[in-house]
């Protein structure tokens, strides 16, 4: 353990070079962009449910305003809320807890990676007092409309959320390097590979995915920054260029970035429905074997997106066939979380609850997908709330329920104290039944032709049934109701920190290492650092005296008088 | 900045490599796909645009192969400097690790002659297809050349105090791939068709 | 199921590589770099192409196999750069028809090969 002096508050908080730290500055960070991500999607929902009326603490939704709102939802959720939280937040914390070292191996890089995160953030929202507000051009910023000023009429935005992307992107190729190296070199002696924790292969696996796919829109942004700013023609036909070239560019990332939010959450899931079922994971060689697939065919489907586009229709037929392919490797990943529950110990803990939906609500998210992986029935359903309902029937659960199957379960851990289980299950209870609530409307709006990004279907007759509007409205009131249920978790959240029942080292009786130190764990994490004799699941093993054996409990000493709080 | 404020999970190997070195073979893995993007996407508009060669064939050829030469000899500078600090001889290597940045100094000096020169001929970033990727490509090189240089010069100081001298070789990794990234870059940009 | 302890790497620059001679490497790229000067002046197509590129690719791998000595490094580490190099193969394969060819196969696109005018070309900034 490093020696220095006591630091003061600055330097533990602010500047700390612990990962701890660093995991719960990215935490509140990504919270933080949430609320305000989750409050642009309640004042355009209002705008779909109640056109043209006063959004009660926004105002009137005009057309361009829309533009604005559902592109930074969109960029809001996935850069800097999913991948904050899922990855940086939860990696972090976890990792050298879970393979047993005291920090990061490279500390000082992961600080700055924070650091550069931080500032994109604040670039990002210092476009919402430029003049022309932030970009318009949604989150996927297609040229010419993300090219020119004149068109997507928010030219300082644009160029401010395309630099806030950027150094979002540099922040997580810094931190998801530093994952990857910790992972594969800092492991406690004696922990093989396959002695890691699901979770932590997943992050460091979506690491990798991600540092894969990025640098082909690093370049792509940097074309689109000079189009935007220095007159040149990357992008545009008439000056030699091609908007499709953007299109390919970004999904080349875009759609390996949904696995990058994918991993983690499954990863998540994996370690709860262990600990919950008592039992260890079905097939671990399997899952990472299928996860190693799953990674390696995201990077070959990405122009199932761009199926309209007037792309090259050979590229079309190979596109569909790889798309529907990856669904194979993703259902028996499902396949082998029930068969883990299967004969389990189940206990319906608040982090269970949430695990267990994280399984039905991405099912169908992922049967819902076979129709837009389809070239046929996507010429139909592409850009219709189609899409948009099969995205968050993804999304939601990724970011969203295995977010808090991940805090339900490692808050003690964090923070020293118990959640409030009552509210936990009101709390999860009231999102679950609301989402679904908001969503499955919107297939059918969508399967009956209601566009994406159009915020007033008063000129569409064909849209503006009133049948039609009821489940537009409907759909919006039951994200009033779920937006109201999130501040359920927020009081518990807050409230436990200091009054929740206190937690010893190991509440949810677990066998992997981070739940063999203190809650929350000291500065340097292990007193004395831990080797490894055993895989990260051995629970109901015959011959012990407890249902579960710790990963650094050698085989003879074993305690028989059962150390658990 | 010491060695002893390193965490214990700096100092393991479950790879067998060392972290430092771990790290930055994962950097330029990132890196191949950072370039390969924009080269790509360079070639293909490039194969597509028969008409860039008029274009193309104004770029300084000998500016770019005087470059090209520059840039094998501070990776020979860099490699050499690796060796010295092999054998704990910090304060060459140190040297060594100075006349490579003062290689990527040239190199730098030489690209800013050569595009003032572009320049002045009216050939700009905005003046076409062609000159936009070149621009691009080349700066965003010139970019990772002078942040080598930077970092090469850190590691310098520690390692003239025979300090970290692993990162001698890390640095001396990243300025290798600098140097193969304009290996492709000469004759794509230079080598008129 | 007893397991030992891995050993912790010295902190020491090890010597993990036997040193070549470097300045007969650095000859053998410029005088290559000379191959493709030459080259290029020729008139046969794949003389320059070869001058250009093939010469481009050996000295690529002189340079990653002499300086940055990746076949002397842990197996999996040429291949992690080998799958890098091959992604931006499968995005340049999943590209290319799109972007390589602007006016198409198969089927006509007159705008495609138009110059720069109209409406669309005085309205960028």
């Amino acid at each position: 353990m490093s020696e220095h002096a006591a630091p003061g508050i600055f330097e533990r908080y602010f500047f700390s070079t612990d990962h701890k730290i660093i995991a719960m500055q990215y935490l509140f960070t990504g919270m933080g962009m949430a609320m305000i991500g989750g409050f642009f999607a309640y004042v355009f929902r209002m705008q779909l449910g109640f056109p043209n009326q006063n959004v009660p603490g926004y105002g009137i939704v005009t057309a361009g305003k829309y533009n604005a709102l559902v592109t930074m939802h969109g960029s809001i959720m996935i850069f800097w809320v999913a991948m904050p939280v899922l990855i940086a937040a939860f990696g972090n914390f976890l990792i050298p807890l879970m393979v047993g070292c005291d920090d990061m191996a490279f500390p000082r890089i992961n600080r700055l990676s924070y650091q550069i995160f931080l500032l994109s953030a604040l670039v990002l929202l210092s476009s919402f007092l430029v003049k022309g507000g932030p970009f318009g051009g949604a989150w996927t910023a297609y040229p010419p409309l993300s090219a020119s000023g004149a068109y997507n009429l928010t030219p300082v935005g644009a160029t401010l959320w395309l630099v806030a992307v950027a150094l979002e992107f540099v922040a997580f190729l810094l931190g998801g390097i530093n994952f990857i190296v910790t992972t594969m070199n800092s492991r406690a002696p004696g922990m093989k590979m396959y002695d890691i924790p699901l979770v932590v292969w997943m992050i460091v696996l979506a690491s990798v995915i991600f540092m894969a796919s990025v640098g082909p829109l690093i370049a792509g942004a940097i074309m689109l920054l000079f189009d935007q700013t220095m007159s040149t023609g990357f992008y545009d036909p008439t000056r030699g260029g091609d908007p499709l070239l953007w299109q390919h560019l970004f999904w080349f990332f875009g759609h390996p970035e949904v696995y990058v939010v994918l991993l983690p959450a499954m990863g998540i899931v994996a370690e709860v429905i262990a600990v919950f079922a008592r039992k260890k994971v079905f097939g671990y060689k399997t899952v990472l074997y299928t996860t190693w697939a799953v990674g390696f065919l995201s990077f070959v489907v990405w122009a199932h997106h761009q199926f309209v586009a007037g792309i090259d229709p050979r590229m079309a037929n190979i596109f569909s066939v790889t798309t529907l392919l990856i669904s194979v490797p993703i259902t028996e990943m499902v396949f082998l979380y029930i068969a883990t529950l299967y004969g389990g110990s189940i206990r319906l803990d608040t982090p269970m609850l949430w695990a267990l939906a994280f399984i039905g609500e991405f099912m169908i998210g992922g049967v819902t997908g076979i129709f837009l992986g389809s070239s046929g029935t996507d010429i139909y359903l592409h850009d219709t709330y189609f899409v948009i309902a099969h995205f968050h029937y993804t999304f939601v659960p990724i970011a969203i329920i295995a977010t808090f199957a991940g805090l339900t379960f490692w808050y003690p851990k964090m923070f020293g104290h118990m959640l409030n289980e009552t509210l936990g299950k009101i709390h999860f209870w009231g999102t679950i039944v609301t989402f679904n609530v908001i969503f499955i409307p919107l297939f059918i709006t969508g399967t009956a032709g209601d566009q994406r990004r159009v915020y007033s279907y008063a000129q569409f007759a064909e849209q503006a049934r009133p049948a039609l509007q009821h489940l537009r409205t409907t759909s919006t009131i039951a994200l009033l109701f779920m937006l109201a249920f999130q501040f359920i978790f927020l009081f518990n959240f807050i409230w436990s920190f200091r009054h929740g029942k206190t937690a010893g080292a190991n509440p949810w009786r677990s066998a992997t290492l981070e739940w063999t130190v203190p809650s929350p764990p000291p500065h340097g994490n292990f007193a004395q650092l831990p080797t490894v004799y055993r895989g990260p699941y051995e629970y109901g093993l015959p011959g012990y005296a407890d249902d579960f054996v710790p990963q650094n409990v050698p085989d003879l000493a074993i305690s028989i008088a059962g150390e658990t709080d | 900045m010491s060695a002893s404020a390193k965490p214990i999970s700096n100092t393991r190997s479950g790879t067998g490599i060392p972290t430092a070195r771990l790290i930055t073979w994962w950097v330029i893995a990132s890196e191949i796909v950072i370039f390969g993007g924009l080269l790509a996407s360079y070639v293909m508009h490039r194969i597509g645009h028969p008409e860039w060669a008029e274009a193309a064939s104004h770029t300084n050829f000998w500016a770019g192969a005087f470059n090209t030469l520059v840039l094998l000899t501070s990776s020979l500078c860099a490699v050499t400097a690796h060796k010295a600090a092999d054998a704990h001889e910090g304060a060459r290597a140190a040297k060594l690790l100075r006349i490579t940045a003062l290689g990527g100094l040239v190199f730098l000096c030489v690209k800013a002659f050569e595009w003032s020169s572009d320049i002045r001929e009216g050939y700009v970033i905005s003046s076409g297809g062609f000159w936009s990727f070149y621009y691009t490509l080349a700066g965003l090189h010139g970019l990772h050349v002078l942040a080598g240089m930077i970092i090469m010069l850190i590691v310098a100081a520690d390692a003239a105090k025979n300090r970290e001298l692993q990162r001698v070789e890390c640095i001396g990794l990243y300025w290798h791939f600098v140097d193969i990234v304009w290996i492709f870059l000469f004759p794509l940009l230079y080598i008129a068709r | 199921m007893a397991r030992q302890a891995q050993p912790e790497s010295h902190m020491q620059a090890e010597a993990h590589v036997h040193h070549p001679n470097y300045i007969k490497v650095w000859a053998i790229l410029v005088a290559l770099l000379m191959v493709s000067v030459l080259g290029s002046f020729s008139h046969i197509r794949p003389v320059v192409l070869f001058a250009a590129f093939g010469v481009a690719v050996i000295k690529a791998a002189l340079v990653a196999k002499n300086f940055m000595h990746v076949t002397v490094e842990k197996g999996w580490v040429p291949y992690l750069l080998i799958v890098c190099l091959l992604f931006v193969v499968i995005l340049f394969a999943g590209v290319a028809p799109d972007v390589m060819k602007h006016s198409g196969e198969h089927w006509n696109k007159p705008l495609a090969n138009q110059p720069a005018q109209g409406a669309a070309a005085a309205k960028h900034e």
